[in-house]
């Protein structure tokens, strides 16, 4: 049974109040649940159903849609090897095949001691630093397969763990919004006016009132 | 493909140019259905007219010039401009229409010859109307296992798939029920179900019909047929009152699937799975084909049909007139409904006659009050009062219609109901009272505050808002009545219908009682103190003395009466037509002792049932698809019944048996050829039937029926019924349907039988946490009556101090709870 903790499971309702809509959290509680777990497992994407409000079904629809979302456990460290253009020109192929003997696995596979899920992965957007390798979207550029054998061990020793998050870290610190900065926390249908046009006219008043040499009624966030 | 573009009342006409032809649509119509309409058909796969667009097939692809130059657009995205320009049909279009057929075949197995969809599929059809002709696609295709089962009667071939979002899109907005959803991406899309989680809705069998290529099978129907071996008839659906349209298709004498019709008034095209696959009962091994008699040995024994109605004659001969009871007779067309009227009334001479089991409303409320249609109580700007059974359980379409309503045209439903329905989740207030007390909270809703002490589980916040949009709503409130909770006396919705009916007299009302042909069981007189066409025997027995011969002299008993009659030795012939009272009577000691006590038992039917079973004489009948007739809904909406196939054995029509009875009684009923003359006696002497003739059904603009006079008649205000203080038995007895039961029909049906749930106790969290009980506990339930037990459900949608069991399911008989004697049943529950 892979369910929320008692705390994650405040945070996600914490996370669900965040928005108009419950079902607007379906994404932000699959982050949290492939945090806790490192993938998002069946039981979890029920709960969060529940949690939203929304079938089972539509849950998997919506993750499924990311390929950032793992529906099977993965290792503690997902290594994607890009093989698009760039990378392919510049030896990319050589380094998945490298990271394959290496590792002992095939691309999709997961080591027997659980650290390594390695991916063939499509264009990461660092064409310029080819061959470019991820690993839990973390950038490591310029490979050769001997850099690539020290990226591993160090991965595997521990060096990287200050750098390396284990997969389903979302950040180092969790963004987490005070009550006054929660955008669009009013139902649609009772706005009037857009909250950041609202914010920009407290600022211009607030502003303007400064310029008057009347204290400012807008400044907690400067 | 079969949709038929919606009929449409053009009231903001524009001029629009279509393949250099002007025409006239209607502003902001779509162009697909505006093109259609004037001759210019468009091909598609993904739009359906009863459901909104999402352009994702792309096929209907046509050139749209609004001014700023020709360009490719989908034209069932696009609503309709003054001085458009259209072009469906030139080399643009035509290049484009090729291209995506060459896309959407890329992946699509040529496996027609095995394809059930072979012969009617939109994409064989439309590539051979608009393709390439030939592919270039030379690459290996995508495969996966092919079928999967999504559920009990859904088959998914994702190779076949063109993910036109079709089924998707019923499941989440028509039916409610998003099961199924597009998973993964790209290349890799599919549809597919959660783990674990089948596609288990009502509404499943829809998406086959709607499945423009064979990726989505039915069960029932798979590799039975080809359709150009199918032959078809329209007909109505008699799986419950709402009246569906279908069509009837059969090979060799047999019937194979139900295919929904659309239906403006009533069924937009959806069918229920439980009407949908009804038919495989008409197939069943097990229909009766021949008359059966009681044999010396006291076993039911094969008879020639002169043995069995001689017998059944002299029995009725016999017999004191007012000794011969008839229960039943909802399941009949209207005109073996009038022959039975007819015959039990005016040849027998006999009023106890009842086609009610004790489950309807009076007569007097269902045809008294003023009559409401589906689309009045669907429209916008409507409020509906709703205080009728769970609808999704047991008027299935009635369901989607108002669910549509709520949804998409701002309908406001105030649900009144004993615990949480189908319904509550579009209802724009939802109040759950303590059973019996439903008088108490629509006089309480009327007056626009709550008494006092206030009314059990009773909301007041909730009370308000229901309160003010009812008393807001004048002559815009439609109320649904029905029976919500089998165990709780019908007077209590016949009070509250009373007081509506009293407080705003422009509130129409619409009977949700489910037994298919129950209103025009009624309009026929199968129910004591009335004659055919809503005439009371006191008032208009005169009328029809004068073409009968003679009728009953007093009002007759109803089923209760007629069961307490029989347990009393009182009844020497009991005739029950297609009823059987021993599973559907509420009171189950009273039904076993009525039966077992009536002196002779004639039944009609087309199964050996549990009533069946105790019969002295059994007739077999021929059921849906084997008989002419004609139907009336819940509305009062006549329609055409047509036969198929013929009836197994010898089994006749229920009103042949009436005639051939009354011939054997030396009178004569009337009726030589054809059950078209009954209706034509029937029609020419009732007013409210004038409109109803066989001319004007067969007329073409009367292909969804034609509506009864709906005006009221004379309502007599029932009297509240006195409820005695709650005594030690601490819960009050909630007993509803489910749509798929221990029923005759479902029973017989392969695919549905194995459908029904399993018999439990719901009961709210604040109701079980005190037993200490869990879900699945045994818990037994007892009443004076007796004691049943079953696994508990915890159920939130289960009010506080009131406890759920289902009619007729396997495990747990809440009948033997029920005294019929009671207003509402009050119950014990404890942990076994």
């Amino acid at each position: 049974m892979s369910r929320f903790s008692p705390a994650n499971l405040r945070l996600a309702q914490e996370i669900i109040r965040r928005y108009p809509v419950a079902k607007s959290a379906t994404i932000p509680l699959c982050h949290l649940a492939q945090e806790q777990d490192g993938y998002l497992a069946d039981d979890s994407m029920a709960q969060i159903a529940e949690l939203v409000g929304c079938s089972s079904a539509e849950v998997l629809g919506t993750a499924s849609f990311y390929e950032m979302f793992k529906m099977h456990s993965v290792g503690k460290f997902c290594l994607g090897v890009c093989t698009n253009i760039s990378c392919q020109l510049l030896g990319g192929e050589e380094l998945l095949e490298h990271a394959e003997q290496t590792l002992g696995i095939r691309p999709g596979g997961t080591t027997a001691d659980g650290l390594f899920t390695l991916e063939d992965v499509e264009c990461i957007a660092a064409c310029t630093e080819a061959p470019a390798v991820q690993v839990n979207y973390r950038y490591f550029h310029r490979l050769t397969p001997q850099d690539l054998d020290q990226l591993i061990e160090e991965l595997r020793s521990g060096a990287l763990d200050g750098v390396v998050p284990a997969h389903g870290t979302l950040g180092k610190v969790r963004q987490d919004l005070g009550e006054d900065r929660i955008a669009n926390i009013t139902p649609p249908e009772d706005q009037t006016e857009p909250v950041w046009l609202r914010r920009h006219r407290e600022l211009a008043e607030a502003a303007a009132a400064a310029d008057a040499g009347t204290p400012s009624a807008v400044g907690n966030d400067s | 493909m079969s949709e038929k573009p919606r009929k449409i009342e053009i009231t903001d006409p524009v001029t629009i140019t279509v393949d250099g032809r002007e025409v006239t649509a209607q502003n902001g119509e779509l162009l697909i259905d505006a093109c259609e309409r004037n001759d210019a058909y468009i091909p598609r796969f993904c739009y359906h007219p009863r459901m909104n667009p999402v352009g994702m097939c792309r096929m209907c692809l046509v050139e749209v010039d609004t001014g700023r130059g020709p360009a490719l657009q989908p034209s069932c995205m696009i609503p309709v401009a003054a001085e458009m320009v259209v072009d469906t049909k030139n080399e643009q279009v035509s290049k484009a229409q090729d291209g995506i057929l060459e896309f959407l075949l890329a992946n699509h197995p040529l496996d027609c010859p095995v394809c059930d969809k072979g012969g009617e599929c939109p994409l064989q059809d439309q590539t051979m109307a608009y393709g390439p002709g030939e592919s270039r696609w030379v690459e290996e295709k995508r495969h996966y296992e092919k079928p999967i089962a999504i559920s009990e009667t859904v088959y998914l071939d994702r190779e076949r798939c063109i993910l036109c979002d079709r089924c998707t899109r019923f499941a989440k907005d028509v039916a409610g029920d998003p099961l199924i959803h597009f998973i993964d991406r790209g290349s890799n899309t599919e549809i597919a179900t959660f783990p674990d989680e089948p596609f288990s809705s009502y509404f499943s069998g829809n998406t086959v019909q709607i499945c423009p290529v064979g990726a989505l099978t039915a069960k029932p129907y798979r590799f039975r047929a080809r359709p150009w071996d199918l032959e078809e008839v329209e007909s109505t659906c008699t799986g419950c009152s709402v009246g569906c349209r279908i069509t009837v298709q059969s090979s060799r004498n047999q019937v194979l699937r139900f295919q929904g019709v659309d239906s403006d008034p009533v069924n937009w095209s959806w069918l229920c799975d439980k009407g949908r696959f009804g038919f495989e009962a008409i197939n069943s091994e097990e229909r009766l084909a021949e008359p059966l008699m009681l044999s010396s040995d006291g076993t039911l024994s094969p008879a020639r049909w002169a043995e069995a109605l001689n017998a059944a004659a002299d029995a009725i001969r016999a017999a004191d007139p007012t000794s011969v009871a008839v229960i039943g007779g909802a399941q009949l067309t209207n005109e073996s409904q009038y022959a039975w009227a007819k015959f039990a009334k005016g040849i027998i001479g006999t009023d106890h006659v009842d086609a009610q089991l004790g489950d309807g409303l009076a007569a007097e409320v269902v045809l008294g009050l003023p009559g409401a249609t589906i689309d009045q109580v669907c429209a916008p700007g409507s409020t509906v009062l709703y205080m009728g059974p769970d609808p999704k359980e047991e008027l299935s379409v009635l369901y989607i219609r108002l669910k549509h309503a709520a949804q998409e045209d701002g309908v406001q439903i105030i649900e009144l109901s004993p615990a949480a329905s189908g319904l509550s989740p579009y209802a724009s207030a939802s109040l759950h009272y303590r059973p019996a007390d439903l008088p108490k909270l629509v006089e309480a809703l009327l007056a626009g505050e709550l008494p006092d002490q206030g009314l059990p589980g009773i909301d007041a916040a909730e009370f308000t808002k229901a309160s003010q949009a009812l008393l807001a709503a004048e002559q815009n409130l439609h109320v649904v009545i029905g029976r919500a909770n089998l165990a709780e006396s019908a007077d209590c919705v016949a009070v509250a219908a009373s007081a509506v009916h009293q407080a705003l007299p422009g509130a129409t009302f619409l009977s949700g009682l489910r037994r298919a042909n129950l209103r025009g069981a009624l309009e026929a007189g199968l129910t004591p103190g009335m004659l055919p066409g809503r005439s009371s025997l006191a008032e208009h027995g005169q009328a029809w003395k004068e073409l009968w011969g003679s009728v009953p002299s007093t009002a007759g008993m109803d089923t209760t009466q007629i069961l307490q009659a029989a347990a009393a030795s009182k009844i020497d012939v009991l005739i029950l037509l297609g009823a059987d009272p021993l599973a559907d009577f509420a009171d189950r000691s009273l039904a076993r002792r009525g039966v077992a006590g009536a002196r002779t038992v004639i039944s009609l039917d087309r199964f050996l049932t549990a009533s069946t079973r105790q019969a002295d004489i059994v007739f077999p009948i021929a059921g849906f698809a084997e008989c002419e007739g004609t139907h009336t809904n819940l509305e009062g909406r006549v329609t055409r019944l047509n036969q198929k196939v013929t009836p197994p054995g010898t089994a006749r029509t229920d009103w042949m048996i009436a005639a051939e009875l009354a011939a054997l009684l030396g009178k004569d009923l009337g009726v030589e050829r054809d059950a078209q003359e009954l209706w034509d006696e029937f029609t020419a002497h009732s007013a409210v039937h004038a409109g109803v003739s066989s001319a004007a059904l067969d007329h073409p603009d009367a292909a969804d029926g034609l509506l009864l006079d709906l005006g009221p008649r004379p309502f007599v205000t029932p009297v509240a019924p006195h409820v005695a203080p709650q005594s030690s038995y601490s819960l009050r007895l909630i007993v509803n349907r489910t749509l798929y039961d221990q029923g005759t029909e479902i029973h017989h049906c392969d695919s549905s039988s194995g459908l029904a749930p399993a018999a439990s106790v719901r009961l709210s969290p604040a109701d079980a946490t005190p037993l200490g009980a869990e879900d699945g506990t045994q818990v037994t339930v007892s009443s004076p009556q007796g004691s049943i037990t079953a696994a508990l459900v915890i159920d939130s949608g289960v009010p506080k101090g009131s406890a759920v069991l289902r009619h007729n399911l396997e495990g747990a008989d809440p009948g033997l709870l029920i005294d019929s004697a009671d207003v509402v049943c009050e119950i014990r529950v404890e942990v076994s």
